[in-house]
């Protein structure tokens, strides 16, 4: 790791060292942190405006190196919003971590815990009773249509799909470790093929 | 003749339904800063394709720390502020059994593995990622992956009320989102007052 970490950015595809001179991890983490603040309703709205920062507006990595990033970060386990953990980490080792990760914190440390804080000290005020019966048929909404999209996404033909609903049906029916349903996943896509 | 067996059936009964109430009601304040570490650990390490899953079964079916409704209204909240909604909802899980460090060991567990897996992974796709039948494990994987949000959500609406309005205002928003693709943060704007100035109203 050290300065610049020189092993992430070897194994790294096309990265050029030079980007690694011209760049500015204050400037980033200021940035991250603007935009995580206007994050409502999740990372998938600020999607669009980190691509814009680093691949348009400071040529930080290409269009294809971001979105085998994002990829590879949806595949890993832990919150989907972790791929802008590993663009730090391709621009510059375990700084470029902190930097593009602490952002990510800031807003659930600080806003998320005072409005928890007021929720469960105040549970019957009638705003934020209003509020939880109110939004939650929102919320479920939201989900359905993050699945749909999800799904459309990811399957190309009738055996994705296929795969999908066997999964579903196994859910619903089964207390089975889930687990399971990937290695199974797994073991049916590299099947599929032959 | 029959009353009396009957009341010597309520006799056993009353004091075991007692019991399974007051579990029920007590499981808020029997939580560790160390068990919610390792819960949202266990959480974040299993949540291949997304965290929702992984954590509604750790929580409800698991743990058994809050029901469906709770949950649904944490994440509800999580949703209104800024930042991943299952990291907000971490953050609020924490604070309600065990205040700020609470929710700081909630935290540690939820974002601390995956910040080091999510590395390995990106070290392990550049030497390996190209190879033919890892991109078709996971292209098998992702379709389970999109499995199981759906289940999480046919499970979450079984709460809803039986009754036509939150039901307009969920596949409102699906249709927004979902069919028409148009930006989260107007569809929130256009349906939430309205959602919740009607909650109030019924209330």
């Amino acid at each position: 790791m050290g300065h610049g970490g020189a092993s992430p950015m070897g194994r790294f595809r096309g990265v050029e060292t030079r980007v690694m001179e011209g760049l500015d991890l204050g400037a980033l983490f200021l940035q991250f942190l603007i935009l995580w603040f206007l994050a409502i309703g999740g990372p998938s709205t600020i999607f669009p405006d980190i691509h814009r920062y680093v691949v348009e507006a400071h040529h930080l990595l290409t269009g294809e190196q971001f979105a085998e990033i994002y990829t590879v970060a949806q595949v890993a386990p832990g919150p989907n919003a972790m791929y802008v953990t590993l663009i730090g980490w391709y621009l510059a080792g375990w700084k470029g971590v902190i930097a593009t990760t602490i952002p990510l914190l800031v807003p659930a440390t600080t806003l998320t815990m005072l409005v928890g804080h007021l929720n469960e000290r105040y549970p019957d005020a009638p705003i934020f009773r209003a509020i939880r019966r109110g939004l939650m048929p929102i919320t479920i909404g939201l989900v359905f249509a993050s699945a749909t999209i999800l799904m459309r996404t990811v399957n190309h033909d009738w055996r994705g799909y296929l795969i999908t609903f066997v999964t579903v049906a196994v859910v619903l029916r089964k207390p089975w470790n889930p687990l399971w349903l990937f290695a199974g996943g797994a073991l049916a896509g590299i099947l599929g093929i032959l | 003749m029959s009353a009396r067996p009957q009341l010597d059936l309520e006799n056993i009964t009353l004091p075991m339904l007692n019991q399974t109430l007051a579990q029920q009601s007590s499981h808020k304040t029997a939580v560790t800063r160390l068990q919610l570490f390792l819960a949202f650990s266990r959480i974040s390490l299993s949540s291949f394709g997304g965290a929702m899953f992984w954590t509604r079964r750790e929580l409800i079916e698991r743990q058994r720390w809050l029901t469906e409704r709770e949950f649904l209204e944490i994440y509800t909240l999580g949703q209104l502020l800024p930042g991943p909604n299952v990291l907000n909802l971490t953050v609020m899980v924490g604070y309600r059994f065990a205040g700020w460090t609470g929710g700081a060991s909630a935290v540690a567990g939820f974002l601390g593995w995956p910040c080091l897996v999510v590395v390995g992974m990106g070290i392990l796709y550049q030497n390996y990622g190209r190879l033919p039948y890892v991109q078709q494990a996971l292209g098998g994987m992702s379709s389970v992956a999109a499995g199981l949000l759906l289940a999480t959500v046919i499970k979450l609406a079984a709460v809803l009320p039986r009754r036509w309005r939150p039901w307009l205002f969920g596949a409102l928003a699906f249709i927004g989102v979902g069919v028409m693709r148009w930006p989260l943060l107007w569809v929130m704007a256009a349906l939430a007052p309205w959602a919740v100035f009607a909650a109030w109203k019924h209330e």
